[in-house]
């Protein structure tokens, strides 16, 4: 897949107290992929999302949203992105359909009151359509956020933090809605502190911490490069400590000596150092265990690592 | 340029006037009448004609224009306030609108809601004085020009306070005594001749003053002072603006 929908050159941005932001961020976003953008507070997730939409001003660098320029053609490149902020920016006396019908008129479209109520309706919006804003939770406030962004058909919608502060319950919904969106033909960018939420819906992951992008990977591809997996064995007889033929730095010994702990990647077992190997080797010593559980880590734990590792 | 913005921004100001009515409408007509009241009717009986014109009557161009002015400082300025304070200004400064969209969107509203209360209040005051416009036309010239400029003016501050306190600041502390010391209730002649030439200093004596020759054909200052003054503020308003845009003073980091 190579149809880039937004590509990101050079990127540099320096706030006034000279805090710099971003710095010489490159990223091409794919068509029709969810992104999921992760970092640490202060990152710099949202100063690029900023950047891409107009919000901020770039110091230096070129946006380019569907081949058009985000600051010589921002009328074309603007029209093509839907953005649902981080924040719960509502004006409270609105209500939902009035607050949905002033952002398609903002973003240039004529009015449609069709496309309205199936937003709505896709959002479980519309039996609160004549309410006002400030009569909503929170998670029907983030909702009506996701429906403004949808009212002008944008072809790029950007979430920051989409399911910040809500339930499991909603959250499970919303992946639902940014999924069908996606099939829709919509690319999504999102950011998120759960990385539960990028594991589940991402199909590629970008990771940005101080300003730089630290890696760009297929989520897939990304598991498989840098996760490590754990087998555990219980054994039937509590070893005091490892014999000479076992002392492998990736294996350890509990406390207690009832567990022995192999950690590996697909690597070892390419090079015939893996799991199989392992086994011979206790067969050989006379060890024997009565079960055994593998683990794999988390995108959690890769994100972790990567962040410590340039920290 | 792109109706469809112009048209979203311009309804939702307008459909706030309608939901706060009681404030945006009633209550300007409430003080004006009172105005009428203790100028018109209390001191106004203490003074003789000014010019051949009752001193209720001579008094209407002056309090249009001291509400006009104040009302649409304040209406542009918190039109675009709002959405600073509650953070939904994200929605307008990443939709493909240009500046100028944005602008009469929001200086258009406020300057209708102006507009309005203006001419409510001309009407109100008939019932308190024998109204007569000698010029109609120049008198809503004055009318628009005023209430675009100072919209824009409002528009300005609006996206200069950065609290609630900054957003009063400039109507009270600045607007409304230029308006009172600018021949609202009193003809310059009256003064000493060396106040005479200090009000010529304020700016709104020039407005008031071409408003009022609308009226009855008698102003303080020449026509072409007023027109020229109202220009120059208005372009003043706009080049201010064009650089608040072009660097996203205080909108844009």
């Amino acid at each position: 897949m190579n149809d880039p929908i937004i590509t990101i050159n050079g990127l540099n941005k320096t706030y006034e107290g000279g805090f710099q932001a971003l710095s010489r961020v490159d990223l091409t976003i794919q068509r029709g992929e969810i992104f999921a953008l992760l970092g640490p507070n202060g990152a710099g997730k949202t100063t690029l999302i900023s950047v891409v939409c107009g919000l901020a001003t770039p110091t230096d660098g070129h946006v380019t949203v569907d081949g058009f320029d985000s600051v010589t053609h921002y009328r074309q490149a603007r029209e093509r992105i839907g953005l649902v902020p981080q924040e719960l920016t509502n004006e409270a006396f609105e209500t939902v359909w009035n607050t949905v019908s002033f952002s398609r008129g903002l973003f240039g479209k004529p009015p449609n009151p069709g496309h309205i109520e199936k937003v709505l309706k896709s959002l479980a919006l519309w039996d609160k359509r004549n309410n006002r804003l400030m009569t909503l939770s929170g998670g029907m406030k983030r909702r009506v956020l996701i429906a403004k962004a949808l009212s002008h058909e944008p072809r790029i919608l950007f979430l920051d933090e989409p399911t910040a502060g809500v339930d499991v319950e909603l959250r499970r919904d919303m992946w639902e809605v940014v999924r069908g969106l996606r099939d829709n033909g919509v690319t999504i960018i999102l950011t998120t502190h759960y990385i539960e939420e990028a594991e589940e819906m991402a199909d590629r992951i970008g990771v940005i911490n101080r300003g730089e992008i630290v890696l760009v990977e297929g989520k897939a591809a990304l598991m498989k490069k840098l996760g490590s997996k754990q087998l555990t064995l219980q054994l039937h007889e509590p070893l005091t400590e490892l014999p000479p033929a076992l002392a492998l730095d990736t294996l350890g010994l509990t406390a207690d000596g009832y567990e022995l702990v192999y950690t590996y990647d697909g690597h070892q077992e390419e090079e015939g150092h893996g799991i199989s190997a392992l086994l011979a080797l206790l067969e050989q010593e006379g060890i024997s265990f009565k079960d055994l559980h593998t683990r794999q880590s988390s995108l959690e734990d890769i994100f972790v690592d990567l962040v410590k590792e340039r920290s | 340029m792109n109706l469809y913005p112009i048209r979203a921004i311009y309804m939702a100001e307008m459909a706030r006037t309608r939901r706060t009515l009681l404030q945006s409408i009633v209550s300007p007509v409430i003080s004006t009448s009172l105005y009428f009241v203790v100028f018109g009717a209390a001191i106004g009986s203490r003074i003789s004609e000014i010019e051949g014109v009752s001193y209720g009557a001579f008094i209407v161009p002056g309090l249009i224009m001291l509400m006009l002015l104040t009302q649409s400082v304040s209406n542009a300025s918190f039109g675009i306030f709002f959405p600073k304070f509650s953070g939904s200004i994200y929605e307008i400064l990443s939709a493909p609108i240009s500046y100028l969209e944005i602008v009469v969107g929001y200086v258009g509203a406020a300057a209708s809601k102006s507009i309005i209360l203006g001419l409510i209040i001309l009407a109100t005051s008939g019932f308190f004085v024998p109204l007569e416009i000698a010029h109609p036309v120049w008198m809503l010239t004055f009318l628009v020009l005023t209430a675009i400029t100072f919209s824009l003016l409002g528009f300005i501050i609006g996206i200069w306070a950065d609290g609630f306190d900054k957003l009063q600041l400039v109507p009270l502390l600045v607007i409304t005594p230029l308006t009172f010391l600018g021949g609202s209730f009193y003809s310059i002649d009256m003064l000493p001749p060396f106040w005479q030439t200090v009000t010529l200093a304020n700016p709104v004596v020039y407005l008031v003053s071409g408003f009022r020759w609308s009226f009855y054909g008698i102003s303080d200052v020449s026509l072409g002072a007023s027109v020229a003054m109202i220009l120059l503020f208005l372009v003043g308003c706009l080049a201010t603006i064009g650089w608040i845009f072009r660097t996203g003073y205080r909108l844009k980091p």
